[in-house]
């Protein structure tokens, strides 16, 4: 008995030992801060002076701040049209390639490519096609006669040219997942619609579709998490404007923290951010268990 | 059928190639050629100026140098630290356990807009401001890695760690000479991803670095922007520059890519 319990308490301790480092990171980067989060979200700061406590005050003014529901709303509209473009697209990319075919593996890899190129050379690139006075998307459209589209100086258009970018960067992500997906949809349930004389577009939507669907219920919550996060190609691209017409809330809470120097509205921005991610966690967390047990 | 198929796809594929090729046109060619009148998918004249003058006037070497050195010292430090704790939640049993690891798990959704004035904080308080190790440190705490390290050692059979127990091995040692060398293409799924990440990370260099010398390379392509406003060949050529490590990698390593990121799919 005694030597199992030394050799328990061995195991714990090795245990231990060996979580250390990354439990030592994990609690001064990340529990610290999202407890201390809250902290400065109660206080004013101005610049670097020394910061107030002011209770709910950023709150209150969040909610009368007109660029914040800017800010949000534009978000939404960016999720609203770029998670089911992505995963339209990528879904199309899948089964495309999911049949045999010659260069195959070559095929996938291209269209996986723009996921591995930084947020900000992609950017770059989308900057640069979609200069209204002299990108290429503007010169082709001007030669097929549908005139300039003013990507830069209208609200619009601008978040549609941000949308594209991240239709390119994430389409190759959704294209892997349901190419992995679909290699799990069991043989024999294609060779049964086949055997019954299903149409290719009615094995589609009846069999292919639907036993996708957890896959496509995952795809689109990592997308709603991921484009409620999207800084990099905004701030590089568009910065916001013009106006605030593609000012996202992380743009904004980077602006309002280390542009105006405001940390504590920053953070408070940053607490509305972390719910709505929480509460999309949850919903996710809660259809998953009843699927589970259903 | 099979050949609209075919044509479909390799359309796909030159959409998605299209914008990389027009960065290679852009960058090799003279501004004036862009701009001016006539459409011209392909380039008219090489211009090597585009390469050469930006990287004698900025310190680009600098930023790449900075660069090589974050990605390299964060892809060793992360993996060994998930390795290890990996280890210890698929396989060994502590007090708090299981609390430890959903904790860990739940800041994976954690967007780091959330903690970054606190995070911005710690930096500041230990000194690390403007420091490359600024820009390392807090990235330590990578729940994705740590989560794909621990799934994957879940698989390898206890029978294996029991056995080298019982010849008397110190659990460091079956750590190094039975755990790891199983987990070879689990190594080299986090090596690639976190260099990946820390390579192309720009919002948290970006609020670190203040000084261009230290600069990274994403964010010392932010700087050039301002620097050549609408003469897009430089800033293109940079751009391009940047790319290469990434591409390399992506070029050696495409199934591990594609692999780990179905993985992540699946769950």
């Amino acid at each position: 008995m005694a030597t199992v319990r030394t050799r328990r308490a061995r195991e714990a301790l090795t245990g231990l030992a060996f979580a250390a480092p990354a439990v030592a990171v994990f609690a001064v980067f990340m529990f610290w801060p999202l407890i201390q989060v809250f902290w400065i979200s109660l206080q004013q700061t101005r610049g670097f002076g020394l910061a107030k406590w002011v209770g709910l005050q950023n709150y209150q003014e969040i909610l009368s701040d007109k660029i914040f529901w800017t800010a949000l709303w534009n978000t939404a509209l960016y999720t609203a049209i770029s998670v089911p473009l992505c995963l339209v697209a990528g879904l199309a990319a899948a089964l495309l390639l999911n049949r045999r075919m010659p260069a195959r593996g070559l095929i996938r890899a291209i269209y996986y490519l723009p996921a591995v190129i930084s947020g900000v050379s992609s950017a770059l690139i989308g900057a640069w096609l979609f200069n209204e006075d002299i990108g290429l998307v503007n010169r082709i459209l001007d030669v097929v006669g549908l005139g300039p589209v003013p990507w830069q100086s209208e609200g619009v258009p601008a978040l549609l040219s941000l949308v594209a970018i991240s239709l390119w960067i994430g389409l190759g992500f959704n294209m892997v997942v349901y190419l992995a997906a679909l290699q799990g949809i069991p043989r024999e349930v294609f060779e049964a619609a086949r055997c019954d004389g299903a149409s290719r577009w009615a094995t589609l939507r009846r069999i292919t579709i639907p036993q996708l669907g957890p896959t496509t219920f995952f795809l689109i919550v990592i997308g709603i998490i991921n484009s409620f996060q999207v800084f990099d190609i905004v701030y590089v691209m568009t910065g916001g404007g013009p106006g605030n017409s593609t000012t996202m809330l992380v743009t904004y809470a980077y602006s309002a923290g280390f542009e105006q120097r405001q940390q504590g509205y920053a953070s408070a921005i940053g607490v509305v951010l972390y719910l709505i991610v929480l509460v999309m966690t949850i919903v996710q967390w809660r259809v998953n268990k009843r699927r589970d047990v259903a | 059928m099979t050949r609209y198929r075919l044509a479909f796809a390799i359309t796909g594929a030159v959409a998605m190639l299209f914008p990389v090729y027009w960065m290679v046109v852009t960058a090799i060619s003279s501004s004036a050629d862009m701009r001016g009148p006539g459409l011209h998918l392909w380039p008219t004249s090489v211009r090597w100026e585009n390469l050469t003058d930006p990287l004698s006037k900025f310190p680009y070497g600098m930023w790449a140098v900075n660069s090589v050195f974050i990605a390299v010292v964060a892809v060793v430090l992360t993996v060994v630290i998930n390795l290890m704790a990996g280890y210890a939640f698929a396989k060994l049993r502590f007090p708090g356990r299981n609390v430890l690891f959903i904790l860990i798990i739940s800041t994976l959704m954690v967007p780091v807009q959330v903690v970054m004035v606190p995070q911005f904080h710690l930096v500041v308080d230990f000194g690390l401001i403007g420091s490359d190790w600024g820009v390392i440190v807090p990235r330590l705490a990578e729940a994705f890695g740590l989560f794909m390290a621990r799934q994957f050692m879940m698989a390898i059979p206890d029978e294996l760690i029991e056995a080298a127990q019982c010849d008397g091995s110190s659990q460091w040692r079956i750590f190094r000479t039975v755990v790891l060398p199983l987990c070879r293409p689990l190594i080299a799924v986090l090596v690639i991803f976190t260099f990946m990440w820390r390579w192309n990370e720009f919002a948290w260099p970006l609020i670190v670095l203040k000084d261009p010398e230290s600069y990274t390379l994403q964010v010392g392509l932010l700087f050039l922007k301002n620097q050549y406003g609408q003469d897009y060949g430089s800033l293109m050529a940079m751009s391009l520059l940047s790319m290469i490590p990434m591409i390399i990698v992506f070029a050696l390593f495409q199934r591990h890519f594609v692999e780990g990121m179905a993985r992540s799919g699946i769950k």
